[in-house]
């Protein structure tokens, strides 16, 4: 009897316990979970999503940034001027801005981040972004002037980048482990593995946000993350990792479920480069035999947006070309006869390890053995992917998301993994260089899109979709991620 | 005097296998395909990026001169800098330790204190009631897969009854408290088959030990039943018993992978997985030394207590 009640009271004083932890952080507070771990905070100097998802719009920011529609938005520049011949930027920077050392920010910061970011010995991730920038110069403490040779009419959209952050030169270097920004919120501490605590910046030059602290908690396994959703221990999770268990939350009231696009073109690559997928005709075929509907269903439980080419469906240049090549396995048997394989031929996929190339690649390989190729499935690490696929291209086909925004650009590189060479694609990009107008520009992308479906490129299957499921009385996360971003300013508790 | 030569030459001994340890080590991580410098800079990076980001980490040396710049900076405690961290090993090492020690210590400490009185209950009562139930539980515990367990006991405490957190790491500066109890489940997940197996070598041992002939020579000189069972049985039984509990504790640093995995703990475990994962080759060497000496430290304090416990053992090395 003794022992029961004591057993019973300490019971009740570890639940009172840890049930105080959650109530206590309601309202004002949030705590977000994320599957990969950031490597560092500095968005400057590494390609991980992860990072971004930490610190876009959040920590740091840009001349200019990107919208949860994708769309360009003024940042620390509040506004800007385009010269007629499209080589001249006059950017007007935002007064009275200081980083979170309580350094003020000002035009020579600009000319710091950017000489840094296209330096020669620069380690930034999308160094391509600044290629065009000729010279960048303070003209004032608050006025920039960005010169180009060439013209790129895609410049505003990639000073919009996360990688093209502005930084402080006192700082730059410690930002992988102690970030500075400009940002509405500042970094409080990393509990490597763990998670990463960031605080409203009372000092933001801007409007202050709603939340006085975000968390985000590192959770890798999609059981733990369904669990830790289930017992209240994070409040979301804006891009969830196993999509079988969405109708669980959709079932539950206290979750909402909202699937929105990503910028992950998920594709089929083909070599094109090494017999027989050198000849079109193989690739037109390859193309009609993948029923992308069944990938959908199959590899993502029903999440994703097919695609006919290489752009995502949420932008307005977007040319749907899904009809090009509808499931048709008979004329791609027909097809693969014209190119001399009436009884087909067999090949090699390399899959990495996410889920959509590894379920995804089975439900291929089922559909091309019906028109007779015969792929053997070899599961890679990314390592040996990056090796064996990506840069010495020793592959025949393989599956992955190309999630970097509006990235097109990719097939008119002279050196890249699908050895795709035409110069008619290239013509059409170098044209969309030079065109800073909106209408000639999504002309030209539709161009750019036809070409690559004509040639059938690669397989086209479908856009990568965002899967978030966060508690019902959160508002304000984006349902679509045109960068990879978390971006939190908007967010609060509608209680 | 003995006992100290004894140690010296067992610790000599663990020197020289450190010292081939770590130029395996080193030599076999060098073969793992994949460029650190292209996975953290990713499909878009430009040659020249790579070439400056590979000269920054030190990577364009010859193998021979990155093995004795590491080999060294590991003498005075200097594991290097984490490619994709951009912090000290050692610092990263330490925060894990910090969740994976008190982890393996809960762990091992839980299944010795319910598997020992588990196993000399069931060896003294033989074949009784007591016996047959304790060796059923034991092979129940043996059966059931521990992250199987561990996510009953999530979806138990944490989901239904909401108690505690279904798993993270609230941190020792948050409080004993509160580490304690970000740490309880996954210890009965990982000390439950552990003790499962303890408890039966304990029984096994014991059942072995109490057919000796000593034992009877101990009853007829006048102790009572418990007296012999726990000073002359159980002490006699210790010999398997520790060395089963050397194996686990071993296990227990950074086996635990899939338990960590399953409470999203920041152990050491989910770090050599994330090296891997991400090329941090210099973690992942440092890591990997680190557990090898770990492990041949542990063997050492199994001797030690091998030796405590039977002093035959000590003898027999020197004859």
């Amino acid at each position: 009897m003794k022992l029961s009640k004591f057993a019973l009271r300490g019971a009740t004083a570890l639940a009172m316990l840890a049930m105080a932890v959650p109530a206590l952080a309601a309202n004002n507070s949030v705590t977000l979970g994320m599957v990969l771990e950031p490597t560092h905070l500095d968005p400057t100097a590494g390609a991980a999503a992860a990072i971004d998802e930490v610190v876009y719009a959040n920590l740091y920011e840009g001349l200019t940034r990107i919208d949860s529609k994708g769309v360009v938005q003024p940042a620390l520049a509040k506004s800007w001027t385009v010269s007629g011949d499209g080589l001249t930027y006059t950017f007007m920077l935002e007064d009275g801005v200081k980083f979170h050392d309580g350094t003020d920010f000002n035009a020579e910061d600009v000319v710091f981040s950017l000489n840094r970011a296209r330096g020669e010995d620069s380690v930034n991730a999308q160094k391509a972004l600044f290629k065009a920038i000729d010279t960048v110069v303070a003209v004032d403490a608050s006025t920039v002037k960005i010169t180009l040779s060439p013209s790129n009419g895609s410049m505003l959209f990639n000073l919009g980048w996360g990688d093209a952050g502005l930084v402080a030169p006192e700082s730059a270097d410690g930002n992988k482990a102690d970030p500075v920004g400009t940002g509405p919120f500042k970094f409080v501490k990393w509990v490597k593995g763990d998670r990463i605590e960031l605080a409203k910046s009372a000092a933001y030059w801007g409007d202050v946000v709603v939340l006085d602290k975000a968390t985000f908690k590192i959770i890798s396994d999609p059981a733990a993350a369904f669990a830790a959703m289930m017992a209240g221990d994070v409040d979301g999770f804006p891009n969830f990792p196993a999509p079988e268990n969405l109708d669980q939350f959709r079932a539950d009231p206290r979750f909402s479920v909202v699937v929105g696009s990503t910028e992950g073109e998920t594709i089929l690559s083909i070599n094109n480069a090494k017999a027989p997928f050198n000849n079109v005709k193989v690739r037109q075929a390859i193309s009609y035999a993948i029923n992308r509907q069944s990938i959908i269903d199959g590899a993502m439980f029903g999440n994703g947006t097919p695609i006919g080419s290489h752009f995502a469906p949420h932008h307005p240049a977007y040319v749907d070309l899904t009809g090009a090549y509808a499931y048709n396995p008979e004329k791609a048997r027909a097809l693969l006869a014209e190119a001399g394989f009436p009884d087909g031929f067999d090949a090699e996929i390399k899959l990495p390890p996410p889920s959509y190339a590894r379920r995804g690649g089975e439900i291929i390989a089922a559909d091309l053995k019906k028109v007779g190729i015969n792929l053997k499935i070899i599961p890679v690490e990314w390592g040996p992917w990056v090796k064996d696929v990506f840069t010495e291209t020793n592959y025949d086909l393989t599956i992955v998301s190309h999630t970097e925004p509006q990235d097109i650009g990719i097939y008119a590189r002279e050196k890249y993994y699908f050895n795709y060479k035409s110069d008619a694609f290239k013509g059409v990009m170098d044209k969309l260089n030079k065109t800073t107008d909106t209408d000639g520009r999504y002309k030209l992308l539709g161009e750019a899109q036809q070409i690559l479906s004509d040639d059938a490129v690669n397989g086209f299957l479908f856009q990568l979709a965002k899967t978030g499921v966060w508690n019902a009385k959160l508002k304000g996360l984006w349902e679509n991620s045109p960068v990879q971003a978390n971006d939190l300013t908007g967010v609060s508790w509608s209680e | 005097m003995i006992t100290f030569i004894f140690f010296l030459r067992r610790i000599a001994f663990s020197f020289v296998t450190l010292i081939v340890a770590s130029i395996v080590i080193f030599a076999i991580i060098q073969i793992l395909p994949g460029d650190p410098a292209q996975l953290i800079l990713g499909m878009n990076a430009q040659e020249d990026t790579l070439a400056a980001l590979r000269e920054q980490m030190g990577l364009n040396a010859p193998f021979y001169s990155r093995y004795f710049e590491w080999i060294l900076g590991v003498m005075v405690g200097d594991f290097g800098t984490s490619y994709t961290y951009s912090v000290p090993v050692s610092e990263l090492i330490l925060e894990r330790l910090w969740v994976s020690l008190p982890l393996a210590v809960m762990a091992l400490s839980l299944s010795t204190l319910i598997a020992i009185p588990a196993g000399v209950i069931a060896a003294s009562k033989h074949n009784k009631l007591p016996d047959v139930s304790i060796m059923g539980f034991t092979q129940l515990g043996i059966a059931i897969p521990n992250f199987w367990f561990a996510m009953l006991l999530v979806l138990v405490f944490a989901i239904k009854l909401q108690w505690m957190p279904a798993g993270g790491f609230a941190g020792w500066d948050v409080g004993i408290g509160a580490g304690i109890l970000s740490l309880a489940l996954p210890a009965i997940a990982l000390a439950l088959p552990q003790a499962s197996i303890l408890a039966r070598i304990m029984r096994s041992a014991l059942l072995d030990v109490l057919a000796e002939d000593y034992m009877r020579t101990a009853r007829a000189k006048g102790l009572t039943e418990r007296m012999t069972l726990w000073r002359h049985g159980v002490r006699n039984a210790f010999i398997p018993v520790l060395t089963i509990l050397g194996l686990q504790f071993s296990f227990l640093i950074a086996g635990t992978i899939i338990i960590e995995n399953i409470f999203y703990l920041p152990g050491l475990g989910r770090l050599i997985f994330q090296a891997i994962a991400q090329r941090d080759l210099i973690v992942l060497q440092g890591l990997v030394l680190l557990l090898v000496a770990a492990v041949i430290f542990i063997n050492l304090l199994v001797d030690a207590a091998y030796a405590m416990v039977d002093p035959r053992i000590k003898r027999a090395y020197h004859e």
